[in-house]
């Protein structure tokens, strides 16, 4: 079938198969490998995407099922120029290890941020307990996260 | 796993997903959020030949609040359910309950059809639904029909539903001022399924009393319960301390739980009876 949808602010057509996720046909398909998948069955949090303005995982999602959508990778929150706040928050916390589960984390985390920038830290463990990380650092990623909130405050992000 | 293959449609009208859905000779399933249906195809448990999805079905979305009660779409998401101010008061059992479903990204995709279709023996909006006495109304090619709660759940993942049936919208009763009410489930980790969860709810006479009291239990058997036993301890009585103690024994001895992995039998009878305590305590503040 053939589907129709943006990625990072760019119209896309693709011709998938109907049991083709999301995550695949973003990664396959369309070369945008940022998008990790870990356990394929909607645990991990790994392929997290926005989609619409919300954060989804791609392994639960089928491709043919974005006709129309907006769809925002880990690609699309970074830019040559600079790292974003948030990309330079995990960093200066350390936020990643192996770095597999990163993608997710900072999907997820800019959706939430991008909506509850007032959010606090208990609001943010709760949102990222959809993420796991198998190097268990999860303490300097929330760290990290709460960190970026006045960059999403100041509508700079 | 990758999904076995299958085709797909996507039909914008409820008459025409049904005609898909009954020219498919039972081998067709809807897909709603897909957050349950989307992993069982990932295990290869399911194998439609078709999936038919309902996200065009505009009719399907919405949640209505009147004196007849709350009115969700089957394709209302948690995420819109979590958004809507009014059921603060309007159904604020269900609030409490959907704030435990899975994780923020399901929450944005999982919907209240697709769960009770599901019927996981875990999962929150069918305990609800049985806890709560809702109505669930499904069109089908032989027309429209209502089920009560208490007759649809036959078993784990088993429901009355027919294979060219969809779930339009569930009906809660309308939910009055000052009801007491309160809402327990405990997992090892944040938003895993259930190991027990407990929801309650009761009115109060002149006097204090409790009166139509509604005892619900969640991931303690092949499907959700009511505990008629535990309901009867708190009818007619002031619920305090010891009333409370009474109806934790009678939950736990309600429940029949099976030993899995995850726990014995008589660790999860103990949790629902702890479950219900809470609730309760909940309830009476």
């Amino acid at each position: 079938m053939s589907v129709r949808f943006e990625v990072n602010g760019k119209e896309v057509e693709v011709e998938v198969e109907p049991r083709v996720t999301l995550a695949d046909c973003l990664r396959h398909q369309l070369r945008l490998t940022g998008t990790h998948l870990g356990c394929e069955h909607g645990v991990c949090g790994a392929c997290t995407v926005i989609v619409d303005g919300a954060a989804v995982r791609s392994c639960l999602m089928l491709a043919v099922q974005a006709e129309g959508a907006k769809v925002v990778t880990v690609e699309g929150l970074s830019n040559d120029a600079d790292l974003t706040p948030l990309q330079k928050s995990f960093r200066k916390h350390h936020a990643l290890q192996c770095g597999f589960c990163t993608p997710g984390m900072i999907t997820t985390a800019h959706a939430l941020l991008s909506e509850e920038p007032d959010c606090d830290a208990a609001r943010v463990r709760e949102v990222l307990s959809g993420n796991l990380c198998r190097c268990t650092g999860y303490i300097s990623i929330v760290e990290a996260v709460l960190d970026a909130r006045a960059a999403y405050k100041q509508g700079g992000a | 796993m990758k999904l076995p293959p299958f085709a797909y449609a996507c039909p914008t009208t409820l008459p025409e997903a049904v005609q898909l859905l009954a020219a498919s000779d039972g081998d067709a399933k809807a897909l709603a959020g897909g957050q349950s249906l989307m992993p069982m195809l990932a295990f290869r448990l399911a194998h439609p030949t078709l999936l038919v999805d309902l996200r065009k079905l505009a009719d399907l979305r919405g949640i209505r609040i009147s004196e007849k009660g709350v009115t969700l779409g089957a394709m209302v998401r948690w995420r819109d359910i979590e958004d809507d101010a009014r059921l603060d008061t309007a159904h604020p059992l269900l609030k409490a309950a959907i704030a435990h479903v899975a994780h923020y990204q399901i929450r944005n995709r999982g919907t209240v059809g697709g769960s009770i279709a599901h019927a996981d023996p875990a999962a929150e909006m069918p305990g609800i639904v049985m806890t709560c006495d809702a109505e669930i109304a499904v069109v089908g090619k032989s027309g429209a029909r209502v089920f009560q709660a208490a007759d649809f759940f036959q078993g784990a993942l088993t429901t009355m539903l027919e294979p060219d049936q969809i779930i339009v919208e569930v009906r809660l009763p309308p939910w009055p001022k000052g009801r007491r009410w309160g809402f327990q489930e405990f997992a090892r980790r944040r938003g895993d399924f259930a190991m027990a969860a407990a929801a309650v709810f009761y009115d109060q006479d002149s006097r204090g009393r409790a009166m139509n009291a509604h005892v619900g239990a969640i991931g303690v058997g092949d499907r959700p319960l009511r505990l008629a036993g535990v309901e009867d301890v708190l009818n007619g009585q002031v619920i305090d301390d010891a009333v409370i103690a009474k109806a934790e024994a009678a939950a736990a001895a309600a429940v029949d739980p099976p030993d899995d992995i995850h726990a014995s039998a008589a660790y999860r009878r103990a949790l629902t009876g702890t479950m219900v305590e809470r609730a309760l305590k909940q309830a009476t503040v």
